[in-house]
């Protein structure tokens, strides 16, 4: 336990004016590798250069981290683990359970994250009551995000029901339009799908789902309905959806071409680049249903030898929970801070409904982890779900036949 | 030249002939056309500016054609917090590559010649074996051989995948190199001997000088192979000895960013450049390597 | 001393060879199969379970799927590319006047990777906006190419794909062969009047069997590792209708976290290079043993 009491050291070293004796030293392994993205890790290490510290980029992007993961685990292996490294979800506690990660609770309690961070986000930065993660983050999934002079010339409202999505898409269809852009990558369609099953199952279905893997609620009606919804978008979707990027589909809302999009808030980014304005150029709304389903970002420091290595793990994790740079990295990324207390003036619109959305939901105990970006389930689980959500939308399969296999492919997958 | 050409049958026309000709010259564009089309593809995005791909036709030529994008992939694109394009990575391969080929084509060459010409018991089978490890997909190798590199002390250092690219080459620089001294007629090794000559002397004064076709096309395949390795280079590597097929990817794969093709494929066409010159400039030597005898075994 | 080292010289030349494949491949396939009893997740695990992973492995629907397509793309990429590379290599040989800068045309792919022409692909055969938009803007409007939006057909894509990588390579190499022929067969045989078609496919192409043989070699290695073309392609969909065993594998070592699962999958993967590769070995070194 040398690390806990060498982090209190030096976070209350930290605390008095930065009189560190070892000169904090960084190798940051992450997967934020394009424009706004690097900008705002650009930023954390800038701050963390103003703090006296050594900050050695090790960047590895693609399939949103599978090839950091790879790099990571024959780091380990080599027994040359990075000093923090870009972890979220579950996968934080399963890296745990193999022994290979620092305990920052000195910084986090020293910092009071518990205090400023809402209590499920919280309780993925912990590992057996220790603190072993810093959040970075909240990025919203079940947005949808539409063209407003084509809902306007269509005379459509944002739809708040399923029901009234379906509506609005038929009349869109009749008009030309295509309703929904979508681009058919397994985790794009599995987050349209999480989307759908909070809508339909509701919070506590969802959690059931996909938190619990509860067979019964995997295997009920409702669940079937969820499969019937993503039959029936999938006539909404154009044919040459398959294998397009995100982004490809955000711009065709921006066309004009589509009237609709089921993305994360990282799409605000596409549209933002564009010069659209929210709000004028286009909207964003929670999508129909009640809940909010966060994909937070996070750090992770592994256990790594040398003081200027460990007092680097401590200044990092104090500055990525920090106040500024929660503002400043959210700003850029289109997300909203993980902690609650930052003041929200310089953001958009979307971010502040986001944020309102998160304090109200966190206090409902609707405030959920998302599946399809790995912060609810661990990979063998969640990968197994995504094979059957991909598979049934991508085929003529019925949604009886892809519950069925979706409680085999879990039984299989533990 | 073989001197095989298809004459068409005595009694045709010479009309005939030359409308023979002229198909034979359009089948051979056709497919020129197939194989260009990525290519083509590719140049004119990197020439097209952003404003202009995301409202324009994705394969059409660039109504204002600018270089901005080659300059920014070369010095200016971020590859993570480090926005100097892909040059620092560029000299990491170049770094790893050169060694990497270096020592696997003499190795390769050093094997070839005794399983061809200096045979004992088992030298075939050692060849068996060496030959069933070119087919061992590399995913599987990855999490044994970064725990060996990691005992070894050169994880995530440029000896360490240099060391990784020399063993996983061996087997093919071996094929080939055996493949070429077995037509070697094996009197010739005999009569040096009776002269005197030892083993190394055999290799390095008859062997070695006889051996430039095979030598270039086993370059150029181990040239090829290191330089646009991606899963080694992502594995084993660490900050600082990056190759720079990771930083086409960091650009190229961005996760929740903008895209910027345009920036994408120049550093695509940068990140293979090399590997283009090398076919480009030894592709005559690389039919000639082949046609004097490597294909023969 | 100095006689026993001239004696054995060769065999101490070939000794680090050895020990190297020893280790890094056998060792290591070795290790796999070891690794593959065990219920590994994250990080390898050394205690054996016994055949769990095979049983969940065959249970796997997407298993199956990346198998057939092993068998699939395997058969149609070596095939075709055999055909194409010597029927290139045959009118490539007719004295054709600028056969350098075709050649290099032909053989240019194989010196990119996939990760650097993957997009170009996808955008051409994206129908929306690749070779099927551009047919119909010349005013075919029934044309339809939408193999790789297409379930049943995305994998005839990368098909495709790795022909243009491929063929080239196979050409060169029979491009070679076609120019170490005995010259003086053919022309007796052309003097005796045979047809041109015959002298090829009774003399030339026979003559040309180890050709063949090195050719499936290269082909089939390229073809049980495909995996960087499968991902910047199509990234195994639509669904997962085009992922291969190797695609399968690393979504399990890597992004699922079971690697225990993947072990067993590279076990089934290195049994078909075994039933491939180990009947060429034995006539190859057969011959050479006589």
């Amino acid at each position: 336990m040398k690390n806990v009491v060498f982090g209190a050291v030096s976070a209350a070293a930290l605390m008095s004016a930065n009189a560190v004796v070892a000169e904090p030293q960084a190798e940051v392994l992450h997967w934020w590798t394009s424009g706004g993205e690097a900008k705002s890790v650009a930023v954390l290490q800038q701050e963390f250069a103003d703090n006296g510290g050594t900050w050695t980029d090790m960047p590895v992007a693609g399939g949103g981290g599978d090839a950091a993961m790879s790099a990571l685990r024959a780091r380990v292996l080599a027994g040359n683990a990075p000093t923090a490294v870009q972890l979220k979800g579950p996968a934080i506690q399963e890296w745990y359970e193999e022994g290979v990660l620092a305990d920052i609770s000195a910084v986090a309690e020293a910092e009071g994250w518990a205090d400023v961070l809402p209590a499920s986000i919280a309780g993925h930065m912990m590992c057996e009551g220790t603190w072993c993660a810093a959040p970075v983050n909240v990025h919203r999934v079940d947005w949808i995000w539409a063209n407003a002079d084509v809902l306007e010339a269509n005379g459509i409202a944002m739809p708040t029901t399923w029901d009234e999505f379906n509506a609005a898409a038929e009349k869109l269809q009749a008009a030309g339009i295509i309703p929904l852009a979508h681009g058919g990558q397994a985790w794009q369609d599995a987050t349209v799908f999480e989307a759908v099953a909070l809508g339909i199952l509701g919070p506590d279905g969802f959690r059931k789902a996909f938190v619990e893997l509860d067979e019964a609620t995997l295997t009920s009606d409702e669940m079937i309905a969820v499969f019937d919804q993503m039959r029936t978008l999938r006539g909404y979707v154009d044919p040459n959806f398959p294998g397009r990027d995100w982004n490809l589909a955000t711009a065709m809302v921006m066309n004009g071409e589509a009237a609709f999009q089921i993305m994360g808030d990282w799409a605000k980014g596409e549209f933002l680049a564009a010069g659209k304005a929210p709000g004028e150029d286009f909207l964003c709304a929670s999508v129909p249903g009640e809940g909010f389903l966060y994909n937070v970002d996070s750090f992770a420091m592994f256990d790594v030898e040398g003081e200027d290595n460990q007092a680097g793990q401590a200044l990092l994790a104090k500055l990525i929970v920090g106040p500024s740079f929660q503002k400043v990295f959210n700003l850029n990324k289109g997300s909203i801070p993980a902690r609650v207390d930052v003041a929200l003036d310089e953001f958009d619109s979307c971010a502040h409904l986001s944020a309102k959305d998160m304090t109200a939901s966190s206090e409902g105990g609707s405030l959920l982890p998302s599946y399809a970006h790995g912060m609810a389930l661990r990979g063998a689980q969640s990968g197994a779900i995504t094979d059957v959500v991909t598979s049934h939308f991508n085929s003529d399969m019925s949604s009886e036949e892809a519950v069925k296999q979706l409680a085999t492919a879990i039984a299989n997958s533990l | 030249m073989t001197d095989v050409t298809i004459h068409p049958a005595r009694s045709q026309s010479r009309l005939g002939k030359i409308a023979l000709r002229w198909l034979l010259y359009i089948i051979l564009g056709l497919f020129a056309l197939y194989y260009l089309m990525p290519l083509f593809v590719m140049v004119t995005t990197s020439l097209k500016s952003l404003e202009e791909i995301r409202t324009g036709d994705l394969i059409s030529l660039p109504r204002v054609v600018t270089f901005e994008a080659w300059t920014t992939a070369w010095s200016t694109a971020c590859t993570g917090i480090q926005c100097e394009g892909v040059r620092p990575y560029f000299w990491n391969s170049v770094l790893i590559a050169v060694p990497a080929v270096l020592i696997s084509t003499l190795v390769g060459a050093l094997n070839g010649y005794v399983v061809a010409q200096w045979r004992f018991r088992g030298s075939n089978l050692f060849f068996a074996a060496m030959l069933f490890g070119c087919f061992i997909p590399f995913q599987v190798v990855l999490l044994p051989m970064a725990r060996l590199l990691g005992i070894m002390g050169i994880a995530g250092t440029i000896p360490g995948l240099i060391f990784v690219h020399v063993i996983y080459g061996l087997g093919f620089t071996t094929l080939f190199f055996r493949n070429y001294y077995v037509s070697i007629p094996s009197e010739l090794t005999k009569a040096a001997k009776v002269d005197g000559a030892g083993f190394f002397r055999i290799f390095w004064s008859i062997f070695l000088p006889l051996s430039l076709p095979i030598i270039v096309v086993t370059v150029i395949w181990q040239f090829t192979q290191i330089w646009n390795d991606f899963l080694f280079g992502v594995s084993f590597s660490q900050a600082g000895t990056q190759p720079i097929t990771v930083a086409l990817n960091n650009i190229v794969n961005s996760t929740t960013g903008v895209k910027e093709y345009n920036v994408d494929m120049a550093t695509a066409i940068i990140a293979a450049l090399p590997t283009l010159l090398v076919y480009v400039v030894a592709g005559k030597y690389f039919i000639r390597g082949l046609t004097a005898g490597s294909v023969k075994g | 001393m100095s006689k026993w080292l001239e004696d054995h010289l060769p065999k101490v030349v070939l000794a680090p060879s050895f020990i190297a494949v020893l280790v890094f491949v056998y060792g290591f396939i070795a290790w796999t199969a070891w690794v593959s009893l065990t219920r590994s997740k994250l990080l390898p695990k050394y205690e054996i379970h016994g055949f769990i992973q095979y049983d969940r492995l065959f249970a796997a629907p997407r298993w199956d799927v990346a198998m057939n397509n092993l068998f699939i793309f395997g058969a149609l990429f070596i095939v075709i590319s055999m055909v194409l590379g010597l029927l290139l290599a045959i009118l490539l040989d007719q004295n054709i006047r600028t056969e350098g800068a075709i050649r290099t045309i032909y053989l240019y792919p194989m010196a990119l990777s996939m990760i650097v022409t993957g997009t170009a692909w996808k955008w051409i055969l994206n129908p929306g906006l690749g070779v099927e938009a551009t047919v119909r803007g010349w005013g075919f409007e029934n044309f339809t190419f939408d193999w790789l939006v297409n379930p049943d057909m995305a994998i005839y894509t990368i098909v495709i794909a790795a022909i243009w990588q491929s063929s080239g390579f196979v050409m060169a190499l029979f491009l070679a062969g076609l120019r170490s022929v005995d010259t003086e067969i053919i022309r007796a045989a052309q003097v005796d009047g045979i047809p041109t078609w015959r002298v090829y496919t009774a003399i030339i192409i026979p003559s040309m069997a180890p050709i063949f043989l090195s050719a499936f070699i290269v082909l089939s290695h390229l073809a049980i590792k495909s995996f960087d073309l499968v991902i910047a392609l199509t990234g195994g969909g639509p669904g997962f209708a085009s992922d291969l065993p190797a695609t399968y594998m690393y979504a399990m070592a890597f992004s699922r976290g079971d690697i225990g699962q993947a072990a067993s999958s590279a076990m089934i993967m290195m049994a078909v290079v075994f039933a491939i590769v180990v009947p060429y070995l034995y006539s190859e070194l057969r011959a050479k043993n006589d």
